[in-house]
């Protein structure tokens, strides 16, 4: 186990998920340390968004076996949300649209949530702007209705802006480069490149490379049917751009964006 | 998480579940006949053609069959109601000479004391008698006439007489009908050619006796040119017993005229509250609506505009809510009567613990009524799977130069919804509380203030703590 300042943020240890009574995940260990930035990188099919959620505690995906620690507490047990104050973020690969709820008012109770104190309404709009600013961000995005008619970029910028201003102590994107021109990946990735730092723990999921030139990850993860099949450095990365998935026998598609 | 326990969140459980003991100075016997009605006449000493009014309205009454279609009317019981309560003899003239005991059920009703400073005028209906009403000074000054009906009809008795009853006849249906043979309270409002009232002119109103009906009676006439928003908002004593609400709003809006009537109503959940509602727009007038319906055991209510002059121009805004045992039969009635005449329908329906709600409109165009424009909107959310809602859009065409949209949602709080929301780290009540907000909230940005804030207090407070 890697571990920068010696603390693990996230362990997984033999993570078994299934959808729908089809098992998806088929014994996933992995640990992400604080401070650091891993990349879980896989075909289509392999399970990526799978681990997001379930990590998170969507409903639908039932953890079967295994073990799932956050700051050495076991997090199974808990409620969504109760995993979110404790510090846990996901940013969506594809948010859900609230309609009629600003993206301020939204995040202001957001970041409540996981305060004892309340942040007065001025110091939380100084907040907001300064992290909008950071991703160059319209001020009027903050009174927008929450996704509804937003851009794929926007959508994903919106993501960042939520991890900018929660702070969580892991932040788990699941394909926060799909659907993003060359200029929307350098700012996002810009935003996630401020964050790190000694507490932030990053687990970047992409199907691609290309999001991995902006925010160079400390490890790299191969996810193939379910299973972790291969970890290392950079440098794996950029051996999978060149060869592809089929080398771990999966069946590589194109569909994705 | 998404759905387990989502039908413990209590929306709709009452909050003001209070009631004074007021003694009435007069109460009329239970049930509905001649001498009731000649004694109401007589306690307000009115004039002899508004009794003549009351006793065709109950011929008509009693000529008319019940409504077929709707909500289940079949509990209400017409001879176990009192019709008229009288709580003190004479009206209060200041806040000093309104009784202790009402000033305390103010006081837990929430109307604050900044309010009754800086709003225009407090008419507060105390059962079925306005015991409080104040106007401001520059008002009274720019002519604006803002009474209880019953004053006003004595005031000013030459312009009530040619208004009263001429947007909605006696006659007009069988809850009008009984409502113009034992009216009692209610506004009357004048608004002089030109005259822009600037602050919203308020009324609450409120059901206290037992088996006691309501049949407030409100008249507005806004002239030429002239602007008023009128606001009503209304919270009532939880009671075991049916209770009958059954109000008429008439609404005159004359050239270049516009009219904004507000209400919330938060009746207690056993109050069959059956309104009439209709407006007159002539040339380039505007008539809003905007009505929100969150309690009662059954509401039937269709605001309606007729747009009788090119240029006229009519909308609903509504929100109805609907709980356990409750039945939301609400919408909007468009009558373009003239070319060149627009409107607006966006109505907005909530269903949860086996709730109904339904949205039931009619756009009307009139031969000859040509280019004329109408939207309707009608978006229903589901909180579970037991509630229930239905959409009812009649259109009646008969001119080919129109155009004329309609547009029907029905959608449910989604898991993905709940989920992205839980992510952030607020709880499913919050989540669930921000998706309601979110879903009435291009209604409630149209209220004024103190209700906008009062309605999101209200979900979110019913939201908290109401899960597992």
């Amino acid at each position: 186990m890697t571990a920068t300042n010696g603390q693990t943020t996230l362990s997984i240890r033999d993570l078994h998920v299934s959808v729908e009574d089809a098992e998806i995940l088929r014994g996933v260990t992995l640990d992400v340390p604080a401070g650091e930035v891993h990349a879980l990188m896989g075909p289509n099919g392999s399970g990526k968004s799978t681990l997001a959620n379930a990590l998170m505690g969507h409903p639908a995906y039932d953890v079967t076996a295994g073990q799932v620690h956050f700051k050495g507490r076991d997090v199974l047990d808990l409620e969504t949300d109760e995993r979110a104050r404790l510090g846990m973020f996901l940013a969506f690969q594809y948010p859900a649209e609230i309609p009629g709820v600003r993206v301020a008012s939204f995040l202001r109770l957001a970041l409540n949530a996981r305060r004892e104190s309340e942040i007065s309404v001025m110091a939380f709009r100084r907040l907001l702007l300064e992290k909008m600013q950071m991703l160059r961000m319209d001020p009027k995005f903050a009174s927008r209705y929450l996704n509804e008619g937003f851009s794929g970029g926007e959508k994903k910028r919106n993501e960042i802006l939520q991890l900018a201003v929660l702070e969580p102590e892991l932040a788990i994107l699941d394909e926060t480069d799909s659907g993003l021109d060359i200029d929307a990946l350098r700012i996002v990735a810009d935003g996630v490149n401020r964050l790190r730092g000694s507490d932030l723990g990053v687990l970047v999921i992409t199907h691609y490379q290309r999001l991995l030139n902006y925010i160079e990850p400390d490890r790299v993860h191969v996810l193939i049917d379910g299973r972790v099949v291969e970890s290392g450095g950079k440098e794996l990365a950029e051996r999978l751009e060149a060869e592809g998935y089929e080398r771990y026998g999966a069946a590589t598609t194109s569909e994705d964006a | 998480m998404a759905v387990k326990d989502i039908e413990q969140v209590g929306l709709d459980t009452y909050k003001f579940g209070f009631h004074d003991d007021i003694q009435p100075v007069y109460t009329s016997p239970k049930g509905l006949s001649e001498d009731v009605v000649r004694e109401i006449s007589r306690q307000k000493d009115e004039p002899a053609w508004m009794l003549d009014f009351r006793l065709e309205a109950l011929r008509q009454f009693e000529r008319k069959s019940m409504p077929t279609w709707g909500a289940d009317l079949s509990r209400i019981d017409f001879d176990d109601i009192h019709y008229y309560i009288r709580p003190q003899d004479r009206q209060a003239r200041s806040w000093d000479d309104v009784p202790e005991d009402i000033k305390s059920t103010f006081d837990k009703l929430g109307i604050p004391e900044a309010e009754r400073k800086f709003l225009a005028g407090v008419g507060a209906q105390y059962d079925s008698e306005v015991v409080y009403h104040s106007i401001r000074d520059d008002l009274e000054e720019q002519g604006v006439i803002f009474l209880d009906m019953d004053s006003g009809l004595r005031e000013h008795e030459d312009i009530v007489r040619d208004y009263f009853g001429t947007v909605i006849p006696n006659g007009d249906n069988k809850f009008a009908a009984l409502n113009s043979a034992v009216w009692s309270g209610g506004s009357f409002v004048y608004v002089p050619e030109g005259v822009r009232v600037d602050i919203p002119l308020q009324a609450y109103f409120r059901i206290n006796a037992e088996n006691m009906g309501q049949f407030e009676r409100t008249l507005i006439i806004v002239e030429p040119g002239a602007y008023v928003h009128y606001v009503e908002g209304c919270t009532a004593p939880v009671y075991a017993t049916d209770s009958l609400h059954s109000a008429v709003v008439e609404i005159i809006v004359k050239e270049g005229g516009r009219c904004r009537y507000t209400t919330i109503q938060n009746w207690s959940t056993d109050v069959f509250n059956l309104v009439t509602k209709r407006a007159v727009a002539y040339r380039d007038a505007t008539m809003e609506w905007v009505d929100g319906n969150l309690g009662s055991k059954v509401t039937m209510k269709y605001p309606a505009v007729y747009l009788m002059e090119p240029g006229a121009h009519g909308e609903v805004l509504s929100i109805a809510f609907a709980g356990e045992d409750q039945h939301q039969d609400a919408g909007a009635k468009m009558v373009h009567a003239a070319p060149d005449t627009s409107s607006l329908i966006t109505s907005k329906s909530i269903s949860r613990k086996g709730g109904r709600t339904a949205y039931r409109g009619y756009v009307q165009v009139m031969p000859e009524a040509e280019r004329c424009r109408s939207n309707v909107e009608c978006d229903a959310l589901l909180i579970d799977d037991r509630s229930r809602s239905d959409t009812y859009p009649y259109m009646d065409i008969e001119e080919s130069d129109v155009a004329i949209q309609h547009e029907a949602t029905v959608s449910k709080v989604s898991d993905q919804q709940l989920f992205y929301l839980m992510s952030r780290g607020l709880t499913q009540e919050q989540a669930m509380a921000m998706v309601v907000s979110g879903f009435i909230e291009p209604i409630v940005k149209e209220l004024p203030m103190e209700y906008a804030v009062e309605m999101n207090r209200l979900i979110e407070l019913q939201m908290e703590g109401s899960i597992g």
